[in-house]
This record gives structure tokens, C-alpha cells and sequence, in this order.
């Protein structure tokens, strides 16, 4: 007998229940918010990346364009168009989804050639909102600014609540039936398509709801910072740090990008802006020691043990 | 039982690249029947089983199943018609337990399968828990076909289900298709071990380089002089 609704999510519910209550409360005990912000954009980057990657053996080095269309999509229809900002938020994660749908026979390749596929998409996508040549309307390498929209107390509580709905989504895709077909995809897709699982369509939707994640992220972002160039938020580092997160905690799980993000994003702001060439070598050991000893994350040393993984 | 054909085969032809892997294939399968399908390595056995379970496209040619043409279905299409299959090399779900790699199977499909019947069948009883992954060759090529049957097939396609077993084995296995095919389910089974195949069925087709060379019973496969060349080579 299958548990109930509410026995399979419960540990998601009290994950994300966790989550609203420090990062509400963070900021009156640690006065730097932009930080705590960061954090949490990584935390839902790496959860967002591990939607894809951890439950479908995608891993999208590109990951970060639709976090760049996200960000320039809500800047852009703010200035352009002066839409509410409520508005050019949700239009963030449908332009990062519309990018996605565009990007969907990339998901006919697998491995290293999804992987290095999807970095050209980004960088194409880099290029073309960089270019010179398209300033009037992009801004092009000047980037953009939405400064009379600014309001860091409500991004970052819209934060907050994107972190909630990530982990609760991430909590769906570990704990359902759904989850359990793209788990079976990534094991074996003939396999899973002979056990009637629609492949083709669950691993569009997959893709689809991890864009959607970083376009979210990045509408968020391009609130928070209201002025950027396209390098804040095409930057490849974006990409490589969501992958970094996400495999130190743990993928295919809820609680590993969580814990990868938090750790290692602290971990980059105690030493790596102060003395960025020692952060360098640490950050190069701790990568090089996870491939090694730990490729499935940290969380690995509890399920080695026999301890069920949330 | 109905004497209509559950699936019918019409001029099926397919290539990859250059190579005709198969051409002109014709065959009628009756509700409930088994069918031999043999033929010496790379003769098409395997692409006959591809394409009636939608793994490929044919590119010429008509599959007819249940009275519906499927070719152009998708594989999970079929399985939710009836059809499913096993594979030659198993391909469970290795980071799934044995009872979730049958459950995930049926509920896809929608089919309200009695898992522990299938387990039973399958020799799997008591190792509910056990990852698919450190079950042995054989008890993964079990799971396979439990996997199958827990779709609620119509028509079960048996890849090379016997390789590798002992002759033990190969009975229990013999006598677990006839108890599914005494069930109602119709069954192809491609072998390669002919005394295998005769305790399960007398109507057997022999492809060889992509053409069905003969239909009928396996004894008079074994005189007819074609067959003898095919697997022999030479003049018989």
C-alpha cells in the first residue's frame, strides 16, 4: 500500500518550512542580505539543475541561459514596455521555458553532446544580448536597468518563497509516481518506455520546469540587482557553481543541493572575495576530492551507511 | 478463443543505412498462440521483436494489432494496447528495488497488476527489497519479464530468454510461458535452443538474412534443406 499525499511530502513540507524560517529570519542577525540573496538564488539554481540533472541524467553546462533569459526578459519588458514588475516576473521563467521548448531536440543527444550543446545555446544566447549592434533594444554590453522598480526587501522575500516552491517541487519529482518514471528513464529509456512511460514528454516536461526554475531565479535576480550587464548573468560561473552545489550535496535528492549550495556558497563568501587564491585551491581540491571519493555528493556518506536520504 | 489473427504482419521491411535487415515479412499470430521465431545470428529475429514493440520504425509495410494498425505508435502507445516485451540483455531500472521496478511498470500503464502473483511467477517472492542492481543475469531477465506482465500484456515478445540458463532452469522458464500463455497471452519467442523452443511450441518461422526462408512445424524445419543451408551454410 502506497502512504499517503501527506506521509510522502512531509519531509519536503518541513525542508521547506525550514528554509522560509532562517531565511526570514537571517537577515536580523546577519545584516548582509545581498549574501543571504545569493544563497538563495543558488540554492534554487542547484535545485533547478538538479530537476534535470538528478532525476533525468541531463546535465546542462548551459543551465545558465535560462537564468540570463529570466533576468533579461523581466528587465527588458520593465523598461520597454513599463509592465508591472509583478508581471515581467512572470513573464521570466515563460521566456526561459519558451528558450527551453526552442533548445527540446538538444534532448534527442545525450551525455557529453547534450551537455556541450546546451553550453553553445547559452553562449549563442550570451552573444546575441551582448551584441553592439543590438543596443536599442537589448542594451547590448551596456546592459540594462530597471532602478525604479527597486525594492531588495520584497525580491528577496520573493526569494524566500522561490526557495519554498523549489524544494516543494524538487520534494514532487523525489516522492511521486512522476519521479519515479524520470528515475526509470534515466536507469534505462527503452526500458522505461516499455513500462508505458511516456519518455519523450516527461523529459520535455522535466527540462521544462527546471528552465522555468531559472528563469524565475533570474527574474528575481534582475529585480533584486536592478542594474546589470549581460555578463552578471550569462557568466558560465553561474552554470558551473549550480553543477558544483548540486553534485557536492547530492543529486536526485531534495536535501543535497540544499546543502551544497548553503555550505559551499558560504564557504566561497568566508574566503573567496578576501583571498580569492586560496579560495581557488580549495574550491580545485574539494572538486577534484569529490570526483574521487565522493561522486554522489556528501549525502553518499548516509546512504553508504544504510540511512534513507531525503 | 477468437480465430482472428491478434497481430498481423504485411510486407514489414526495414534497413539501417545500407543494410536490409529485413524485407518482405509476413506472418499472422492467432489469440493465445506461440510463435518460434529462429534463425542464425543477424538473421533479423531481434528487429522483428524492435519493430512490433515500436523500438524502430518500419519503413515499408504494415503491423496490425488487435484489428488497429500501430506502426507508427509510439512504444509506450503499444504497451498501453497490449503488447510488451522482454530483452535479450536485461534492462531493469537498477537504482529501483524488484517490487518498484514492477509497480513503476503498472502504473504507467494503468493495468492493476497483482504484483505478487507477478513475483511469484517470476521466482522473485521474498526479495520485494532487493535493489534490481545485485540481483544475478538470470533473476534481472525475470524481472524483465515480470516488468512485462505486470503491463497486462496481450502479446508477450521473448527475446533469447534461455541464454545462459541450465537446463533446469530452461524447464521452469519453458513451463512459466506456458502457464502465461495458457492465460491468454499470445507469446513470439526468439531462441536460439531448439529443444527449448519444442517444449513450448510446433509453429515456428526461420528468418535468414532478413526473409522469413520457412513457416511450420520445428520438426520439419529441421529437414527442410533451406533452413539446414541457412544454419549450416553449404549444400545440405
Amino acid at each position: 500500500m502506497r502512504e499517503s499525499w501527506f506521509k510522502r511530502a512531509r519531509a519536503g513540507l518541513i525542508t521547506a518550512a525550514v528554509l522560509a524560517l532562517v531565511f526570514s529570519l537571517a537577515p536580523n542577525v546577519y545584516n548582509n542580505s545581498s549574501l543571504l540573496f545569493m544563497m538563495m538564488t543558488y540554492i534554487v539554481l542547484s535545485q533547478g539543475l538538479n530537476l534535470l540533472y538528478g532525476f533525468t541524467g541531463y546535465l546542462p553546462f548551459g543551465y545558465v541561459g535560462f537564468f540570463g533569459t529570466g533576468a533579461y526578459a523581466t528587465a527588458l519588458l520593465v523598461m520597454k514596455l513599463h509592465l508591472p514588475i509583478g508581471l515581467a516576473i512572470a513573464a521570466g521563467p515563460i521566456a526561459s521555458m519558451i528558450v527551453a521548448l526552442v533548445l527540446g531536440p538538444l534532448l534527442r543527444l545525450s551525455g557529453a553532446y547534450f551537455s556541450i550543446a546546451n553550453l553553445a545555446a547559452s553562449q549563442i544566447l550570451f552573444i546575441v544580448i551582448g551584441n553592439p549592434n543590438l543596443q536599442d533594444i537589448t542594451g547590448g554590453p551596456y546592459g540594462v536597468k530597471i532602478d525604479e522598480v527597486y525594492n531588495p526587501t520584497a525580491s528577496y522575500a520573493a526569494m524566500v518563497v522561490l526557495v519554498v516552491v523549489v524544494t516543494l517541487i524538487a520534494t514532487f519529482f523525489r516522492r511521486s509516481r512522476f519521479g519515479q518514471g524520470l528515475k526509470a528513464m534515466a536507469d534505462d529509456p527503452v526500458s522505461a518506455e516499455m513500462s508505458a512511460i511516456p519518455v519523450v514528454r516527461m523529459r520535455l516536461l522535466a527540462w521544462l520546469t527546471s528552465a522555468a526554475v531559472a528563469g524565475l531565479a533570474g527574474a528575481l535576480y534582475a529585480w533584486n540587482l536592478s542594474v546589470f550587464y549581460p555578463d552578471a548573468v550569462f557568466t558560465l560561473e553561474i552554470s558551473v557553481f549550480a553543477i558544483v552545489f548540486a553534485l557536492f550535496g547530492g543529486v536526485g535528492t531534495v536535501l543535497g543541493p540544499i546543502i551544497g549550495a548553503g555550505l559551499l556558497y558560504a564557504l566561497y563568501n568566508a574566503i573567496g572575495i578576501s583571498e580569492p587564491q586560496y579560495f581557488q585551491l580549495i574550491y580545485g581540491v574539494l572538486i577534484v576530492g569529490l570526483v574521487m571519493f565522493l561522486p554522489e555528493g556528501i549525502l553518499s556518506l548516509l546512504t553508504r551507511r544504510g540511512i534513507n536520504v531525503f | 478463443m477468437s480465430s482472428e489473427p491478434i497481430l498481423t504482419l504485411t510486407n514489414v521491411a526495414k534497413s539501417f543505412g545500407g543494410l536490409q535487415v529485413l524485407s518482405d515479412v509476413n506472418f499472422e499470430l492467432k489469440p493465445g498462440e506461440i510463435l518460434g521465431l529462429v534463425g542464425p545470428n543477424g538473421s533479423g529475429k531481434t528487429s522483428v521483436i524492435n519493430l512490433i514493440s515500436g523500438v524502430h520504425q518500419p519503413e515499408a509495410g504494415s503491423i496490425r494489432f488487435d484489428g488497429a494498425e500501430i506502426q507508427r505508435l509510439t512504444p509506450h502507445a503499444r504497451v498501453k494496447l497490449g503488447i510488451n516485451r522482454s530483452f535479450q540483455v536485461p534492462k531493469c531500472f537498477i537504482s529501483m528495488s524488484v517490487r518498484e521496478n514492477i509497480e513503476v511498470a503498472a502504473h504507467f500503464s494503468g493495468h492493476n497488476a497483482d504484483i505478487p502473483a507477478i513475483l511469484d511467477d517470476i521466482g522473485l517472492t521474498g526479495m520485494e527489497a532487493t535493489p534490481a542492481a545485485s540481483l544475478t543475469a538470470n533473476q534481472q531477465k525475470m524481472l524483465d519479464l515480470g516488468r512485462a506482465l505486470a503491463t497486462g500484456p496481450k502479446l508477450l515478445l521473448v527475446d533469447e530468454i534461455g541464454a545462459g540458463l541450465n537446463p533446469a532452469e530452461l524447464t521452469g522458464i519453458a513451463d512459466l510461458l506456458k502457464r502465461i500463455a495458457a492465460r491468454g497471452i499470445s507469446m513470439i519467442v526468439v531462441e536460439h535452443l531448439m529443444e527449448f523452443l519444442n517444449k513450448l511450441t510446433s509453429r515456428v518461422i526461420v528468418l535468414s538474412a532478413g526473409k522469413i526462408i520457412f513457416e511450420g512445424s520445428l520438426e520439419d524445419a529441421s529437414h527442410d534443406p533451406e533452413v539446414v543451408t541457412a544454419f549450416f551454410g553449404g549444400a545440405a
